[in-house]
């Protein structure tokens, strides 16, 4: 059964105004997650401007939030809100996918309130108590240490709790409804990305273990499981925002798969060189990794495609080009930035420097911030009541600019930070073997200081941005009359379900 | 049914994705049986905790053409031999301070972690703790009150205090000990360690 995408945007009066009513329970939810997850990268810039700024005045905040403290919190506020990002999305895109309605809505209220409550909690306690003595109690209630994953263990049972009810609300829905090649592959992706957060729920001694099962978590979410979870929310933003055809998104979404786990799984040994591991996964790590830049060529192969296809004409303009944003970034700050410094021979000498930075801010914000702003964006003009959110809005000055300072700053940011990293890696590294003179060798070397220098230059444009980026986000299709353009294409679902309007 | 040629169908994918993901997962869960065993404290790559006892030396290993660590002549860290679960038990400590204490968000240890300070992965062998001798005492020192023992080497970077007690400190240093003589396969690359008696 065929049928047209018309229900995306329910007509109702009036437009130009939140209208929360005319969102599905799914979307009640997921504008909350999003709401959250700004909030939350909001801290995450104003964290990593402060951490920036102790590299140029080591004095500043000294002992009051030290450079640890700052940083703890810039990384553990990223991965939480691309979190609340990715769980918001689903919540999004879960009824209309399933074609029914979503079946725990209460309960996924109450997991969001809870998951807030204690994120709050962590954070607070993050600034306020910042660390405790050497005992389990600490790690169990203060912070454990280790990052991206710094929650103190009560909450990472939280966090297991919680995700486990964004599972059986997802999962569920899509088993009263339908099924399709998207959710089937999305439902499993979650469970093992839920899976692999356990293994980062356990304490060693040993600190080669401790990193063995510390980079299942890091490097097996954001080379395997989060890059297929973007790429659901991806082939399905390409239907709505494009009008794609479901058929062509569904079959390279399976060739991301392959190609993504093909190479992803085993890359996991490119952090297997140093670490105390066996010399095997040298090559395999190497080999592997190697890979891994195949299925983000084929990502960018396919957003461009198919915006080509359609001549670009499409609903929302904002998150079209996030979008496209995300492909570039993704390919560029995962692949390019990650395949320069993932051969053993040369990550002998960039492990750990700030080249290492450098790829993970592009990497990051390349391929997880910009799909997140896209949703929000998707969000947004839904939310005002479906309003039209193509050329020649209002104010269009704003995302535009919004994207480019974004995308500049970052650049910016990853350029300055890898010639800090090559003149540490050379001087650090290859001359003076990493000591603790020739660590500050390299750090106070010109080129380096001004790497440094530059960086916060170039935050202070990404935070100009993400100012842009709020209040667009706050005032866009405010006051708007006309009603969003329709895809062209017509989507093409393999039951003959039809979609119910969330309200009568 | 249609026209699509067999390497744009939708079904072959889908297996071809399902069989090669399977496939790797399998080749990963072996792959890490076995290094789970070479990783466990008291193997040949990452050494029992007793081995604070010894001193430790890197020699280049012709073979491998990579500086490899090689367990001396007893050397009791603060001169006191302690039994595998004595010496585990004080290496516990340090790494459950080193957590506590954040100090990952500042160092990286076997080259994980943040950039804002040195690396710590053989930190017992820096020359920068003049000589053997006082090495002991001159790393308490620092640990206990960085900021009077800064030195920051032409920068104004220092290390906070972070409150240790001095146990703790004897635990960081215990931990310190026994990571510098994991087998990291060469890194840091040229890493010159301090003299110690017997080279
Ligand atoms: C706020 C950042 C910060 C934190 C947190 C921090 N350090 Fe440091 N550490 C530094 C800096 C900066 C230096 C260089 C100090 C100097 O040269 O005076 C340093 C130096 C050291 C050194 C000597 C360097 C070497 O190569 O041997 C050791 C050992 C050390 N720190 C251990 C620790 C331990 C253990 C912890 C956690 C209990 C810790 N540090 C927490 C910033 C930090
Ligand atoms: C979107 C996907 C990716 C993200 C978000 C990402 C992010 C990161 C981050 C943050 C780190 C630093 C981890 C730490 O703190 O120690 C890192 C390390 C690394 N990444 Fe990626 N990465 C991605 C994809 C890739 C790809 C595709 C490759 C290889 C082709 C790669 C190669 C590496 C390597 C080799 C390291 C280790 C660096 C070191 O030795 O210090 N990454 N990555
Ligand atoms: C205002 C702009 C920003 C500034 C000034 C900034 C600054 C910093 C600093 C100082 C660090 C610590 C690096 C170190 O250990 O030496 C850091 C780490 C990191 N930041 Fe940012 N940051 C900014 C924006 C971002 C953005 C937008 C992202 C991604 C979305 C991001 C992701 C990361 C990651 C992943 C790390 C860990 C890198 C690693 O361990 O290799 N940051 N940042
Ligand atoms: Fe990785």
């Amino acid at each position: 059964m065929a049928h047209a995408v018309d229900t995306t945007f329910p007509d109702t009066i009036p437009r130009g105004k939140l209208n929360t009513r005319d969102l599905n329970a799914g979307q009640r939810l997921a504008v909350k997650y999003f709401s959250v997850a700004m909030l939350l990268f909001i801290a995450q810039i104003l964290f990593g401007l402060l951490a920036g700024l102790q590299y140029l005045w080591p004095d500043f905040l000294y002992n009051k939030l030290d450079f640890n403290v700052n940083r703890m919190v810039h990384i553990n506020a990223m991965i939480i809100w691309m979190l609340y990002g990715f769980i918001g999305s689903i919540y999004w895109l879960v009824e209309d996918e399933a074609g029914t309605e979503l079946v725990g809505a209460k309960l996924g209220n109450l997991a969001f309130w809870v998951l807030t409550a204690a994120v709050t909690v962590v954070v607070a306690v993050f600034l306020l108590v910042q660390t405790g003595p050497g005992e389990h109690q600490s790690i169990w209630l203060i912070n454990e240490g280790r990052e991206y994953i710094e929650a103190p263990r009560w909450a990472d049972f939280g966090i297991v709790a919680v995700v486990l009810v964004f599972f059986y609300n997802t999962a569920a829905t899509f088993m009263k409804g339908r099924w399709s090649g998207i959710s089937g592959v999305l439902v499993l992706d979650l469970i093992a990305l839920a899976g692999l957060y356990l293994a980062g729920m356990f304490y060693s001694s040993n600190i080669s273990m401790d990193q063995h099962w510390w980079w299942w978590v890091i490097h097996l979410w954001v080379e395997a499981t989060w890059e297929v979870l973007v790429g659901c929310i991806m082939a399905w933003g390409l239907i709505k925002t494009l009008g794609a055809r479901r058929k062509i998104v569904t079959t390279w979404l399976y060739i991301e798969v392959a190609l993504m786990f093909g190479s992803g799984i085993l890359g996991l040994g490119h952090h297997y060189f140093w670490i105390g591991t066996p010399e095997y996964w040298l090559s395999i790590g190497g080999f592997f990794s190697a890979l891994e830049p195949i299925p983000l060529v084929a990502m960018v192969v396919h957003a461009v495609y198919d915006s080509g296809v359609h001549r670009f004409k499409n609903s929302n303009h904002p998150a079209l080009a996030w979008l496209i944003a995300h492909a570039f970034g993704n390919f560029f700050g995962a692949g390019v930035w990650g395949f320069m410094h993932t051969l053993p021979q040369i990550n002998l000498y960039t492990h750990g420097t700030q080249w290492t930075a450098s790829h993970g801010h592009l990497a990051f914000f390349g391929a997880y911030a910009t799909i997140n702003i896209a949703m929000f964006y998707i969000a947004i003009q839904k939310w005002r009541g479906g309003v039209f959110m193509g050329s020649g809005i209002p104010h269009a000055w704003r995302w535009k600019w919004a994207l480019a300072l974004l995308n500049i700053g970052v650049l910016g940011m990853t350029m300055a930070l890898l010639i800090s990293g090559y003149e540490q890696s050379f001087v650090e590294r290859a001359l003076h073997g990493s000591t603790w003179a020739g660590y500050f060798e390299a750090q106070r070397s010109d080129w380096f200081v001004q790497g440094m220098v530059w960086r916060q230059i170039f935050g202070y444009v990404t935070a100009a941005g993400l100012v842009l980026l709020v209040w667009d986000l706050i005032t866009i299709g405010k006051g708007e009359t006309r009603p969003a353009e329709e895809p062209t294409a017509t989507t093409v679902i393999n039951s003959n379900e039809t979609l119910q309007p969330s309200s009568a | 049914m249609s026209s699509t040629p067999w390497w744009a169908d939708q079904d072959v994918w889908r297996k071809t994705a399902i069989w090669v993901t399977s496939l790797m997962l399998v080749a990963l869960i072996m792959l890490t049986f076995d290094t789970v065993k070479q990783i466990t404290a008291g193997s040949e790559r990452v050494p029992a905790y007793s081995v604070i006892n010894h001193r430790i030396y890197y020699r280049v290993d012709t073979e491998r053409n990579l500086p490899a660590p090689v367990i001396g002549a007893e050397a009791p860290l603060f001169g006191v031999v302690l039994s595998e679960p004595e010496a585990a038990a004080l290496v516990d400590k340090g790494k459950l301070t080193v957590q506590a204490k954040n100090c990952m968000n500042c160092h990286t240890l076997l080259g994980n972690g943040a950039y804002y300070a040195p690396d710590l992965t053989k930190a017992w062998l820096d020359q920068g703790w003049g000589a053997e001798a006082v090495r002991e005492q001159l790393m308490l020192n620092f640990l206990m009150d960085p900021e009077s023992n800064a030195r920051g080497y032409g920068t104004n970077r220092k290390m906070p205090d972070m409150g240790l007690t001095e146990d703790e400190a004897r635990g960081i240093i215990a931990f310190l000990k026994w990571m510098s003589a994991i087998d990291t396969n060469g890194f840091p690359r040229n890493f010159k360690p301090i003299k110690q008696e017997g080279e």
